[in-house]
């Protein structure tokens, strides 16, 4: 997952002038209850950190202050401060937290509840619950429109993306995807939402005005069952014209054409591979891979995998510092 | 590659506005009977709603999407007596306009039950019966198994001990004709994946009860003497549907080996154990509304009823035969917690599906194990495949 995104090339450039501000990528390990956290210049580990249980979905606060990572079977996120590297306080996010999205002024968060069929509404700053809303069974993935305006959650048992209205909180459409739908992710621009559906094993690109599924991503690999192609985590360049996609036990990344939907490419990674983000110069692009209890980073332009780091027991989510 | 799809528009937008009208209902009947089977452990002895209690959360499941596709799910429950027919309660059922029913039955009261409402265009979801015939010389085409056959689950256990390398199989088994059912699904499982039967002992059922107040002292010098002078072997694999004798095997035989099949590590398609792949969330949601563990029928039961949820909202039907076509054609494909898609064989209608084995506290594996493989499907290493197939769909 990605959304350190409001950087400017400007920024771009005070940060590689500026070695105090080294990049940092934090990686939940779903079975070993920690953080671990990547320097992005020396590709090393420099800080494993204890949490609850079971951590998956994670992300920096607007202020770069705080990594939150739900720890789901604790039925809370709790808020790394990045400064001491310690879990400083909850946040109320209702029974079993898996994903979330914060709205971009980063005062409200939006929470996939997979336990109790709804979406908690979080206030950031208050640190208190603020309201919720009912949707399919299951809630998983979640995305903002780049206007704020819409929130998407997919439920996997329902296999749906829920069109949720942020000012009045009310659903104002469903649209049918494959199965089991995990991950959903707008383009820069507004024009294309992306669902990717796990045991469907599609990506389906849905008209956000429209609320129609205009075409559908689907992936094959000589000599691999359809069965083990289980499309997750989707990172889509700021500019929309490359798309990755985690492939899950194909342990492989898709590389997709945003404009022809294409398959360009496969890039073997590791075991299982889950999730994804971004280094803010897009530079590099960090996966995690489940079974195999690494990350691996990928050269974006090179297209190519440079590197394996081994983190801690079943890597999940990750998420890159907004320096 | 992407794939224009004109077809999906229709399907992918939902009006809201449709939502002021009345919801289109879906009744599912679901036939069972009446008298809970017993065990010799009373772990094991099944709920007086075994089953639907998994239909019904499949019930909730599917109004909770319904909500937003304006279906609207019901379950209509039947216990059959013995002496019930269950042809006329099939009929019954499809006289008040109950296009899909759930059969927990024996494989006759099944077959009675799926030819009664064949000409009325009704679908019948086997999600008890695990007999091989059913899918084979017996099969039908109004009838969907979302229940395991014998040889499945003969085939997920062999597969697991083979790869274990415990090759050398003591067979017992039991004198009941369903137990000599599931030894002859053993049996064509270890020459298919390389095991050896060292030896096969019967174990005569000479009949009283499974509880006594005198409990396991006898028990404890008749299952040494039972399973001493054995050939040289690694596992033994006991053959007991009818539940006389295989749960006293495990820590009581002449030679120190594990025990395997009816007692021991046990296939299955679903344990209250198992919370791989999201899993954790169906099991908490069974809990929430049923106050007990989640059983492999229950859960059959919940895939049969949430098949039905998924071809209502693809096919925007409640046509029974339209969603008959939608679970048999290439587009089906269903989430159930299993780490892989479930499909339809569409040479007999049975539910691909990987098997747990369990030893009762924990689920040790899963099948297919790795390295077995297949052309088509690696979940079609378990059970009897297209090519042996003595199945003609009518």
């Amino acid at each position: 997952m990605w959304r350190c995104c409001s950087l400017s090339a400007m920024a771009v450039s005070l940060l590689a002038a500026s070695p105090a501000c080294a990049v940092k990528a934090y990686v939940s390990n779903e079975k070993s209850n920690t953080v671990s956290v990547i320097d992005t210049e020396s590709w090393t580990v420099t800080a494993t950190i204890k949490v609850g249980q079971r951590p998956r979905g994670i992300e920096f606060t607007r202020d770069g202050k705080f990594v939150m990572v739900a720890v789901g079977d604790d039925d809370t996120i709790q808020l790394i401060d990045t400064a001491s590297e310690r879990v400083v306080d909850t946040l109320p996010s209702g029974p079993d937290p898996e994903l979330f999205v914060q709205d971009s002024t980063g005062k409200i968060l939006y929470v996939a509840n997979e336990n109790d069929n709804t979406v908690t509404i979080i206030d950031l700053d208050k640190r208190i619950r603020i309201g919720d809303v009912q949707v399919g069974v299951e809630p998983e993935g979640m995305a903002l429109s780049p206007d704020g305006k819409i929130l998407i959650n997919t439920s996997e048992t329902t296999n749906m993306a829920h069109f949720i209205d942020t000012g009045t909180r009310q659903i104002v459409a469903n649209v049918l995807v494959d199965s089991r739908p995990r991950f959903a992710e707008f383009k820069r621009d507004s024009s294309e939402l992306w669902i990717s559906s796990e045991i469907g094993g599609t990506v389906a690109i849905i008209d956000p005005a429209k609320h129609t599924v205009t075409g559908k991503i689907t992936f094959e690999i000589p000599g691999l069952r359809r069965e083990a192609i289980q499309p997750v985590g989707i990172g889509m360049t700021k500019d929309g014209k490359t798309a990755f996609i985690a492939l899950g036990p194909a342990n492989r990344i898709a590389i997709v054409d945003g404009t022809s939907h294409q398959v360009t490419k496969y890039l073997l990674v590791g075991q299982r591979v889950w999730h994804m983000a971004f280094t803010p110069d897009e530079k590099y692009l960090l996966v995690t891979n489940g079974v195999s209890n690494d990350v691996s980073i990928i050269d974006v332009s090179a297209q190519k995998v440079i590197k394996t780091i081994q983190v801690g027991e079943l890597p999940w989510g990750i998420t890159i510092a907004q320096p | 590659m992407i794939r224009a799809l004109v077809g999906a528009l229709g399907l992918a937008l939902l009006a809201t506005g449709a939502l002021a009208d009345d919801p289109v209902e879906i009744g599912i009947g679901y036939l069972h009977r009446a008298k809970v089977k017993p065990t010799l452990s009373l772990m094991t002895t099944p709920a007086e709603n075994d089953g639907v209690a998994g239909a019904r959360l499949a019930i909730e499941d599917n109004n909770t999407t319904g909500r937003f596709l304006n279906q609207h799910f019901t379950l209509d429950e039947k216990r059959l007596k013995d002496e019930d027919d269950p042809a006329a309660a099939a009929s019954e059922l499809a006289g008040r306009g109950i296009g899909l029913i759930l059969v927990d039955l024996p494989a006759d009261g099944l077959l009675k039950a799926a030819d009664a409402v064949r000409d009325r265009g009704v679908v019948v979801f086997d999600v008890g019966a695990i007999d091989d015939r059913l899918r084979e010389e017996d099969c039908r085409g109004n009838v969907i198994h979302t229940a395991p056959t014998r040889s499945m689950l003969a085939d997920g256990l062999a597969q697991y001990l083979v790869w274990k390398q415990w090759k050398r199989w003591l067979l017992v088994t039991g004198s009941h004709p369903e137990d000599k059912l599931y030894a002859d699904a053993l049996r064509r499982s270890a020459k298919r994946f390389g095991a050896k039967i060292v030896e096969e002992r019967v174990f005569e059922d000479t009949g009283g009860a499974r509880r006594t107040d005198s409990g396991v002292t006898q028990i404890q010098r008749q299952m040494p003497v039972f399973t001493q002078q054995a050939a040289a072997y690694d596992v033994l694999v006991a053959a007991d549907e009818s539940e006389v004798f295989a749960s006293y095997l495990p820590y009581r035989t002449w030679d120190p080996r594990p025990i395997a099949g009816s007692a021991g590590l046990i296939p299955s398609s679903w344990d209250a154990a198992h919370d791989q792949w999201g899993a954790i969330q169906m099991q908490n949601r069974f809990l929430k509304l049923n106050a007990r563990r989640m059983t492999a029928l229950d859960m059959q039961a919940w895939t049969a009823a949430r098949m039905i949820g998924e071809a209502a909202s693809r096919v925007k039907s409640n046509v029974a035969k339209a969603m008959l076509d939608f679970l048999k054609g290439p587009d089906f494909s269903l989430a159930a917690f299993k780490g892989q898609r479930l499909t339809l064989r569409d040479w007999n209608l049975q539910l691909r599906q990987p098997i747990l084995l369990a030893d009762g506290r924990m689920v040790v594996s899963v099948s297919p194990q790795e390295g077995f493989l297949h052309q088509v499907s690696e979940l079609d290493t378990l059970g009897v495949d297209r090519p042996e197939t003595k199945c003609k769909l009518k």
